[in-house]
């Protein structure tokens, strides 16, 4: 085989992949709610007439730039709904095919087992961006409607214009991927150690949830760094002017980290392991 | 294809345990290139363990495995493309139509050319007679279709050597009979079968070659006019004398004798029946009828895996 028949052979898996996930009917409609979150945010706070005193940074501004709602939303989504859709699409990857039996005929195809968990990584981590994107996509759609859009007053105070303000969010929308990618990472691992996908949906959500509810627990500070989840809210510091990059940064690195150490976990576990069922 | 006389599948040792328990015991699997190798054993003796061990899926707690001439597990990837395989029952996914599962089959092998794969695809189909269905949710097919969605599944590339796992369980008969027949077409296109099941009537007519298993153990492997001939030859007859008959036929080496009314049954003789009816004679007994059961593949079946003591007949 050559090397450009490998590759174009390993683009035609994952295009395969792709349908599979995007193409089931569950998934679809998880994308949907997904959806809804901002729209509902917008539509709320549209009717109520006023601003939100409390919550997460954004909710402050939303009133004032339709682009606000995307990022609450983003920030509201992090701590249950993102991370569930993960889990639900790594408990797919392998848990599942393992329990469909189609892991087996698969790997007699045959899929090398290092370029399966590959192929099911980088469909994961797309799976993610998709839903970031369609949580952001939504937010800005329902927040123009509801509130317009316009120069961007940052959270610094100092405005920024639309075209600025857009690639921000994109980058925004790249970095909770990052943090996503980090998390599909575990679910990936769990995934090669259960035939039943509903348990790795499981643990891979409560793993993220933990996080957060360690993350809460101010007696808890030394341990707050090291844990993954705690860096997700830093993509609003790219709504900051000058953009702080701190948090962003340490959130990168500990996404990096978080990913490769489960990935080779993933793959030291699946390439050895008897596909029994 | 190799030189015709390499095995297309050669295992010495082969061995597998789950917690301490010897699944697979130390078998030599010998099946030759261009054979329909019936892989015969009760269901838990081992069979699947073993094609799981031949086809990369779980690994040899002892043991070597050369296929198509290549090292397994070592170059499972590079010898797989080869080879078809039905395992352990078809998998595919339920959401999915039949051509849209073999679809994604074809695309996650990277040695198959995307642009024949609709082709491809459709003669599989065609080739198990699940063209007309090739648009239904897998969801919806019957086992009997479900099991020939397998089959077609090892069909998409050519192959040189078929591992069916069971692939009539479940099947009525005019099912199995369909299988038979697919099974006689590829062996006829020049391509190696290994064929399991725990039935021997199922695929007795189409193999060429035979192992047995019991117990994790082959206890018996060879050409099947070779097994058949270590079958037993029944002898029956009818006298006025049994009991002197069977004083006569126990002298000439008969190890099993029993009689029913004027009817004599014995078993372990290996005289020429002339022989046998001068003897009798001889002695003074008076044959009225006297019959030869030639050995039966059953039989030899029955007596290696110890299974069935009910048989009538």
């Amino acid at each position: 085989m050559s090397v450009a028949s490998g590759v174009s052979g390993w683009f035609r898996f994952l295009g395969s992949e792709l349908r599979l996930v995007f193409g089931r009917r569950r998934n679809q409609i998880g994308l949907l709610v997904l959806a809804g979150i901002p729209v509902m945010l917008a539509v709320t706070l549209r009717l109520s007439g006023h601003q939100g005193e409390h919550g997460p940074d954004f909710f402050s501004s939303i009133t004032s730039n339709g682009i606000f709602v995307a990022l609450a939303a983003l920030s509201v989504e992090l701590t249950l709904f993102l991370p569930l859709a993960i889990a639900i699409l790594a408990g797919d990857a392998i848990a599942s095919e393992a329990n469909l039996g189609t892991l087996r005929y698969l790997l007699t195809v045959p899929v090398p087992r290092s370029r399966l968990l590959a192929v099911k990584y980088v469909a994961l981590v797309i799976g993610g961006l998709a839903g970031v994107a369609v949580v952001a996509v939504a937010g800005v759609v329902a927040g123009g409607v509801a509130f317009g859009l316009g120069p961007v007053t940052t959270l610094s105070g100092i405005q920024i214009g639309m075209g600025v303000a857009s690639v921000r969010l994109l980058l925004a929308m790249l970095y909770v991927t990052a943090g996503l990618a980090a998390l599909a990472a575990i679910g990936l691992f769990i995934s090669t150690l259960t035939e039943q996908p509903i348990v790795a949906m499981v643990a891979t959500t409560a793993v993220s949830t933990l996080m957060w509810i360690l993350d809460a627990v101010p007696q808890l500070a030394f341990l707050h760094p090291w844990l993954l989840v705690h860096h997700w809210p830093a993509f609003g510091d790219l709504f900051r002017q000058p953009v702080f990059t701190d948090g962003i940064v340490a959130g990168l690195w500990l996404a990096l980290g978080y990913a490769v150490v489960f990935y080779v976990a993933a793959w030291a576990t699946f390439i050895r392991r008897d596909i029994t069922s | 294809m190799a030189t015709p006389e390499a095995p297309a599948i050669r295992t010495t040792g082969l061995t597998k345990t789950f917690g301490g328990r010897r699944v697979v015991d130390g078998i030599d699997l010998d099946v030759p290139t261009g054979s329909v190798y019936g892989f015969l054993g009760p269901n838990g003796s081992g069979k699947t363990t073993t094609i799981r061990m031949l086809l990369g899926l779980a690994r040899p707690t002892a043991g070597e495995i050369t296929m198509l001439g290549s090292a397994v597990p070592a170059q499972v990837t590079r010898v797989l493309p080869r080879v078809g395989a039905l395992v352990e029952g078809p998998a595919f996914h339920p959401q999915l139509s039949g051509r849209a599962n073999l679809a994604r089959l074809d695309a996650a092998d990277a040695t198959s050319d995307p642009r024949t794969a609709p082709e491809r695809i459709a003669t599989a189909l065609e080739r198990v007679g699940l063209q007309h269905a090739r648009d239904k949710r897998f969801r919806v097919y019957s086992l009997g279709m479900k099991q020939r969605l397998g089959i077609a599944a090892g069909l998409l590339v050519p192959r040189d050597l078929l591992v069916l796992d069971e692939p009539t369980n479940g099947l009525d008969p005019q099912g199995t009979r369909e299988v038979r027949h697919l099974i006689d077409s590829l062996a006829a296109d020049g391509i190696t079968v290994l064929v399991s099941s725990h039935l021997l009537s199922e695929i007795e007519q189409v193999c060429t070659h035979l192992g047995v298993m019991r117990e994790g153990r082959l206890v018996a492997q060879g050409p099947i006019d070779q097994l058949r001939s270590q079958g037993r030859t029944l002898l029956r007859l009818r006298t006025g004398e049994p009991a002197e008959a069977i004083t006569v036929l126990r002298r000439m080496g008969a190890d099993e004798t029993s009689h029913q009314g004027d009817t004599v049954l014995a078993g372990g003789m290996d005289q020429a029946p002339e022989a046998v009816v001068a003897a009798l004679v001889a002695a003074g007994v008076g044959v009225r009828e006297f019959t030869v059961r030639a050995p039966s593949l059953e039989d030899v079946f029955i007596g290696l895996t110890g299974e069935g003591f009910d048989v009538s007949g």
